[in-house]
């Protein structure tokens, strides 16, 4: 399945860097890219886990930038 | 600007005021390092705070961190002024740099701006406004003159002229009436429509449009790859440098430890790689947003990229370089009358929608009878056989006469031919003949200039045909006489030939092509304006079949990838020049700020150059 969000107060584009290669290792993400200018992600993921997928991936872009979310 | 930069400004502003005055003031001692603390406190808390939290999260190498650092660390050594400055400047950048991406996002988005506002609908009897995403299928709708169509759909009543130029790049108006199907976007000029919706808002024209280009930000570009790579050692590498500045000297040299302390403070301000991690993406997507506007959407930052390298570029001839629309010009039986020759090709062709037969059937006046036509077989890149009035015809190009052993004709004219046999006896040719496009030797003479080494045409049309349109366009290379699975074979032994940089793109009209469209480098659909197909099977889709929008769109590709350039060039040319300036003792906090946030600035005001590449403008 595949999806994009939109997200929310992403404001340094190093970090969305950093967000979108971790989020790339997640287990059962086939690909994962995060484009800064605009402010999307776009989710590859197995549809059974997805939710928990996007759940992890909204964990570490709290990590890299805490303000940051991601709206379902 | 929204109420976050502004509360930022304010402090920087007030933090601003309180460096002057602190500078100014005589204080000595304690009272000093408070006068210049508490400013520092109120502009940079909230970067402390990210830095503290991120630590705890394990994010070292964040920019908050090091410019906590670095500014800590001035403190420490009893450059009070410096400290605060680099906090106050590297604030200051930070505003400066949301307003600037927030700026050319707009003028991205305001670029794109086709989407209608509303749609005018018939509720009890009245004439009311709602949101587009609430009409419909089977809604009817009203488009007043001067409104943007909302929704895709077929005009019902009125006829009207619409302004595709929002979605073509082409001002040039197109007529219509009831009957014909309305795209959303266009611009309704003159007349009152009433307009039968058939498709939902998010499938129709616009939504698709812009989702395109706002899905293209995913596919990144080779450039943006690198320099997220390279960001990612980037920083590490100047911070350790940063520490062995700090650590080395004075203990090898024996040297005092705050001129060290504070040549490696300069690292750790140059430490962050932003210019570069922000700028390349910025002028792809303004790359893409410029090309939209002009009625190419490219579908991925990496195939804008990749257009400028384009070195062998395939054409599909028909819809391409020629019109498509061809027109009977010759008719030459055998044996029978010329109107029964012509009635018996357009009703064998009576149920076919390929151009040649929409011209027989309009040479012919009326619409064939198609219940006097039984046992229609189609044979791929030949033609069809059929049954007319009880009489086997076949019809079809030279292969089809060929394979029945049946003689035929010789015709030294351009055009296609097409033969029919009736009952198994030869009865003659019609002769139709295809358009060239007024501008289609112009734009592949630009495409030469462009740095396109090799063009060439395939098509399934006759060798005659093909050669004598390659020779009036300057075609380097023509394939004739293909059948669809030809194409793809011709494709692919070009791509052995050409160089491993080198990109093959391959331009059709994206509806029978599509195989072919998927094994070039990068795919062209032309003309593809209405068909979602196109849309879908393509990476660069031309909306309108004007040629002359591919040497635009390498045009645009190629300033992109020159302004990427610049921008890397640049940014990383001052700060690696900073950072040697700076272990040398040449450099102050002042240029480290500068080449922090200053670049950076300056690299976004570069990237939105892409936004305004023009038509005219010759690179």
């Amino acid at each position: 399945m595949k999806k994009s969000f939109k997200m929310q107060d992403l404001e340094c584009a190093h970090c969305a860097a950093k967000m979108e290669q971790a989020i790339n290792k997640l287990e059962g993400v086939q690909k994962a890219s995060i484009s800064f200018m605009t402010q999307k992600l776009t989710l590859e993921a197995d549809d059974v886990r997805f939710d928990e997928i996007l759940e992890q991936a909204e964990q570490i872009c709290r990590k890299v930038e805490p303000d940051c979310r991601i709206i379902k | 600007m929204n109420r976050r930069q502004k509360h930022r400004l304010y402090r920087i502003l007030l933090a601003g005021l309180l460096l002057i005055a602190a500078v100014l003031s005589p204080l000595e001692g304690w009272p000093r390092l408070l006068s210049f603390v508490l400013p520092y406190l109120l502009v940079g808390w909230d970067v402390l705070k990210k830095a503290f939290l991120n630590i705890c999260r394990g994010q070292v190498f964040d920019e908050n961190f090091l410019m906590s650092i670095a500014t800590i660390g001035a403190f420490l050594i009893g450059e009070f002024p410096e400290a605060l400055a680099v906090m106050l400047f590297y604030q200051i950048g930070e505003v400066f740099q949301s307003l600037a991406v927030q700026k050319s996002r707009r003028s991205i988005a305001a670029l794109m701006d086709i989407r209608p506002g509303y749609a005018n609908i018939y509720q009890n009897g009245e004439l009311i406004q709602i949101a587009p995403e609430e009409v419909k299928i089977g809604q009817r709708i009203l488009v007043k003159p001067g409104e943007r169509v909302p929704l895709d759909g077929l005009i019902l009543s009125g006829s009207s002229t619409l302004d595709t130029s929002a979605l073509t790049g082409e001002s040039l108006p197109r007529e219509v009436s009831p009957g014909n199907s309305i795209i959303s976007g266009c611009v309704n000029l003159n007349g009152l429509l009433e307009v039968e919706v058939q498709k939902s808002y998010e499938d129709s024209t616009v939504s698709r449009i812009l989702e395109l280009v706002e899905d293209s930000a995913a596919h990144k570009a080779k450039a943006e790859n690198f320099i997220t790579r390279f960001a990612r050692w980037y920083t590490p590498a100047v911070v350790f440098s940063a520490l062995a500045l700090a650590v080395l000297p004075p203990l090898l040299l024996a040297q005092g430890w705050s001129l060290w302390l504070n040549r490696a403070l300069i690292f750790l301000v140059i430490s962050c790689p932003c210019a570069l991690v922000i700028s390349v993406p910025l002028s792809f997507f303004s790359g893409i947003g410029n090309a939209s506007r002009q009625g190419i959407l490219v579908k991925g930052a990496n195939y804008l990229e990749a257009l400028a390298k384009t070195e062998i570029l395939v054409f599909d001839k028909t819809g391409t370089l020629t019109h498509g629309n061809f027109a009977v010009e010759e008719l030459c039986p055998e044996g029978i009358s010329q109107e029964e020759l012509l009635e018996t090709a357009a009703l064998a062709e009576c149920y076919s929608y390929h151009p040649i037969a929409q011209s027989l059937r309009a040479a012919l006046g009326r619409s064939p009878e198609q219940d006097r036509v039984s046992e229609i077989e189609e044979l791929p890149g030949m033609g069809l056989s059929a049954r007319v009035d009880g009489r086997l015809v076949l019809l079809g190009n030279q292969k089809l006469m060929e394979k029945f052993a049946l003689p035929q004709k010789e015709c030294r004219e351009e055009g296609t031919l097409v033969h029919i046999a009736i009952d198994g006896c030869y009865a003659g040719y019609i002769r139709i003949a295809d358009q060239l496009k007024a501008n289609s030797a112009e734009a592949l003479r630009e495409l030469k200039g462009l740095g396109v080494k090799q063009l060439v045409m395939l098509t399934g049309d006759r060798k005659e045909v093909a050669e004598a349109v390659a020779a009036r366009l300057g075609i380097d290379q023509n394939h004739s006489e293909l059948l669809p699975q030809d194409k793809v074979k011709q494709v692919e032994e070009l791509l052995q030939r050409k160089t491993k940089a080198g990109q093959l793109v391959f331009v059709g009209d994206g509806i029978n092509d599509a195989p072919v469209l998927a094994r070039a480098d990068i795919g062209v659909a032309m003309g593809a304006l209405g068909s979602d197909a196109a849309i879908e099977a393509a990476d660069v889709v031309l909306m309108d079949d004007n040629p002359a929008k591919l040497p635009l769109a390498i045009r645009i590709s190629k300033r992109t990838r020159a302004i990427v350039l610049q921008n890397i060039v640049f940014a990383l040319g001052i700060k690696l020049a900073v950072l040697l300036l700076g272990a040398a003792g040449n450099a102050s906090m002042w240029e480290a700020v500068f080449a922090d946030v200053g670049v950076c600035v300056i690299a976004i005001l570069n990237a939105m150059r892409a936004l305004h590449i023009k038509k005219s403008r010759k690179i």
